[in-house]
């Protein structure tokens, strides 16, 4: 277990490539799991790398309990990785491939079979010790890449979007495990994924990065609830939030189709005249009740033009103005495509962005995020 | 009636028929010679230069005495081809393993262009380099010995083995040597107890055919051996005199000369085609 702490880490490929991961800050706590999350290409794997130790950062530094590793080999890191595509070594049992580091570091014979049994105990797969990789499943060759990881008890984990590969119902599976197992031993990981499901669902805090710069540093609710930026409010939360382009007219923000009333600090944000983005997610959003008794801040008409029934609720794609949007709508709602749907949502649910720079406005940054939040 | 599906798969059925009566001529062509070396073998100078070809004789074993008159002078040319193709094989393995490694795993802008330059070596024609070598090995003294034809060998033969091993190596994935290097493994570590393992039905088939290339070297076998160092090319060579060629005792001791490599690579020819096929194939 370590504090691991990146300083100014920066990662720059050749001399005249740009920076792949620039300016990366974020100490963790001890036994913390984050997540880091951005589309492909974001820098999130190579940041990982670095920690590892597989990749050298050009810039800052990288440190495991306030020591310096920069330069430090990956094999003397002390660390654990499970990597995306398992890496399992294919001419060894499940049993060798979980021994192994034990074996190099020339622990004695009954200690490492403790081991690898105590980890497969844990893991559910001590019937598959003698079996080779490729006669395993999917899923089987993951426990055995986590197993591989836990025998060592490392002091960092690296995990490099583990359940990729996976099919659905065995991602949900694991991801569950995964945390489970995070909770039992305690250990700092790092975990890479582009799926956001996943970093709701297991990071507790997650790190959210775009073209090699962290976006947004906090806890799940906190990048759901106060994105500070267009990028991270559209990533976090399925379906996207929806954004709507809109103008400043008195106490009201009105846009083609829509029209919203939002809180009066919210509103000083923007100048009289001034055209903002207004974001709405689309869980937030109602079918809007008669005036005047509907009482939502937000309204907007639109003409609907794809249905989707999930079951427990209906994404319903409406075209208001020129902007597409969804909404996801409780039950089954009776509307029918090219119907003229108005929905409504509350004051709190809205969010506004600078029409260029795409940065929230009204939010206050908090100092733990502000020094790394990218505003374009 | 005969729908399109079925009219698809009967030209595909005739040419299925003419791409395996194609393969059986060229496979036809290439085994003849071998075929009538080892027929000529076992006939008599007479019947061998016959004007009309024999297919039926009676066989003789008389060549094969002739050319095995001084039994020790063969084992003599075979244990100098053993020694140098099998010796050059394992230092070419040791040689090639690690630089191998190096391009494969730890490229650099420079990897490829390495790789082509150490194989277009192998387009230079052996006797374009042939005065400097012998001028070398007169001044260092490794003309007619084993060691010096060891070394050509060897030389001889790493651009292609590097250039196989490497493509071997290409098809382990690169996660794999980082898990390795993650779970505390030395890069030497990492080769003998992972890489190796991993690549071996590739290494083999890549020792096979530099011992096969290597035991059937001529050039620089007749070049720069007299007869300390010969190995049994330079024996086959042997036969020819100045009154002109026997064929019969030719072909018997090029029987001699090719069985052991013949029944080497017959026995490992699933391996062969495997191995040859690895990186292609991928």
């Amino acid at each position: 277990m370590a504090i691991v702490e990146l300083k100014s880490v920066s990662k720059r490929y050749g001399d005249k490539g740009a920076n792949a991961v620039e300016g990366f800050d974020l100490r963790t706590l001890d036994g913390e799991f984050i997540v880091l999350v951005g589309p492909s290409g974001c820098g999130k794997t190579t940041t990982m790398r670095m920690i590892a130790g597989l990749e050298l950062n050009t810039g800052g530094e990288i440190l495991f309990d306030e020591q310096d590793v920069s330069s430090v080999p990956a094999k003397h890191r002390d660390i654990a990785m499970v990597f995306q595509s398992y890496a399992l070594y294919p001419h060894m049992s499940v049993y060798d491939n979980m021994a192994f580091s034990l074996k190099l570091k020339k622990l004695d014979k009954a200690k490492i079979r403790q081991r690898v049994l105590e980890a497969a105990k844990i893991l559910d797969i001590e019937h598959l010790l003698d079996r080779k990789p490729r006669a395993l499943s999917g899923g089987q060759r993951q426990r055995v890449a986590l197993g591989r990881a836990i025998v060592r008890e490392p002091r960092v984990f690296l995990m490099d979007e583990p359940l990729s590969n996976l099919d659905a119902r065995l991602r949900v599976e694991m991801r569950a495990e995964i945390v489970k197992l995070h909770r039992r031993l305690k250990v700092t990981t790092f975990y890479v994924t582009h799926d956001q499901v996943e970093a709701m669902t297991m990071g507790e805090r997650i790190v959210v990065m775009r073209d090699g710069k962290i976006q947004q540093i906090g806890k799940p609710n906190e990048l759901y609830d106060s994105p500070v930026n267009m990028f991270v409010a559209g990533f976090i939360g399925t379906p996207s939030m929806n954004f709507l382009k809109a103008t400043r007219r008195g106490a009201r923000i009105d846009g083609e189709g829509c029209g919203f009333a939002p809180a009066q600090a919210l509103l000083d944000q923007v100048d009289e005249g001034a055209a903002v983005w207004v974001g709405v997610r689309p869980e937030h959003l109602r079918p809007a009740r008669a005036e005047p008794a509907g009482g939502g801040a937000g309204r907007l008409s639109g003409r609907v033009e794809v249905i989707e029934p999930l079951g427990a609720v209906t994404l319903v794609h409406l075209r208001v103005g020129e902007t597409r949007i969804t909404a996801q709508l409780e039950g089954r709602p009776q509307v029918e495509v090219d119907d003229e749907l108005t929905l409504e949502c509350d004051v709190e649910s809205l969010h506004l962005f600078d029409l260029e720079r795409e940065h929230s406005l009204g939010l206050q940054a908090t100092p733990r995020t502000e020094s790394s939040v990218a505003l374009g | 009636m005969s729908t399109p599906v079925d009219i698809d798969q009967s030209r595909q059925g005739l040419g299925g028929v003419l791409l395996t009566l194609l393969a059986y001529a060229v496979a036809l062509l290439m085994f003849f010679p071998l075929f009538w070396m080892l027929l000529t073998a076992f006939k008599t100078e007479q019947t061998a230069v016959s004007l009309v070809p024999q297919l039926f004789f009676t066989p003789t074993l008389d060549s094969f005495r002739e050319a095995m008159a001084q039994g020790s002078t063969y084992n003599h040319y075979a244990w100098n081809s053993l020694v140098t193709a099998v010796g050059s094989t394992l230092i070419g393995l040791v040689l090639t393993i690690p630089a191998a490694y190096a391009m494969a795993f730890y490229p650099n802008k420079r990897t490829d262009f390495t790789l082509v330059w150490m194989v277009s070596t192998k387009f230079i024609p052996a006797v374009g380099v042939l005065i400097p070598i012998f001028l070398v090995y007169r001044s260092l003294g490794l003309l007619d010995t084993r060691f010096g034809l060891l070394m050509l060998y060897t030389a001889m033969n790493l651009p292609i083995m590097v250039w196989m091993v490497y493509s071997y190596f290409r098809d382990i994935p690169k996660d794999i040597i980082e898990a390795a290097d993650i779970d505390g493994a030395g890069v030497l570590q990492t080769m003998v107890r992972v890489i190796l393992p991993l690549a071996l039905p590739g290494l083999a088939s890549t020792a096979l055919l530099v011992t096969i290339l290597a035991w059937n070297e001529s050039f620089w076998s007749i070049m720069v051996t007299n007869h300390e160092a010969s190995t049994l090319a330079a024996f086959i060579a042997s036969f020819r005199s100045a009154e002109g060629l026997y064929w019969a005792k030719l072909s018997a001791g090029s029987v001699l000369a090719v069985a052991p490599i013949v029944v080497l690579g017959w026995c490992a020819q699933r391996q062969m085609v495997r191995g040859l096929t690895f990186g292609a194939v991928k």
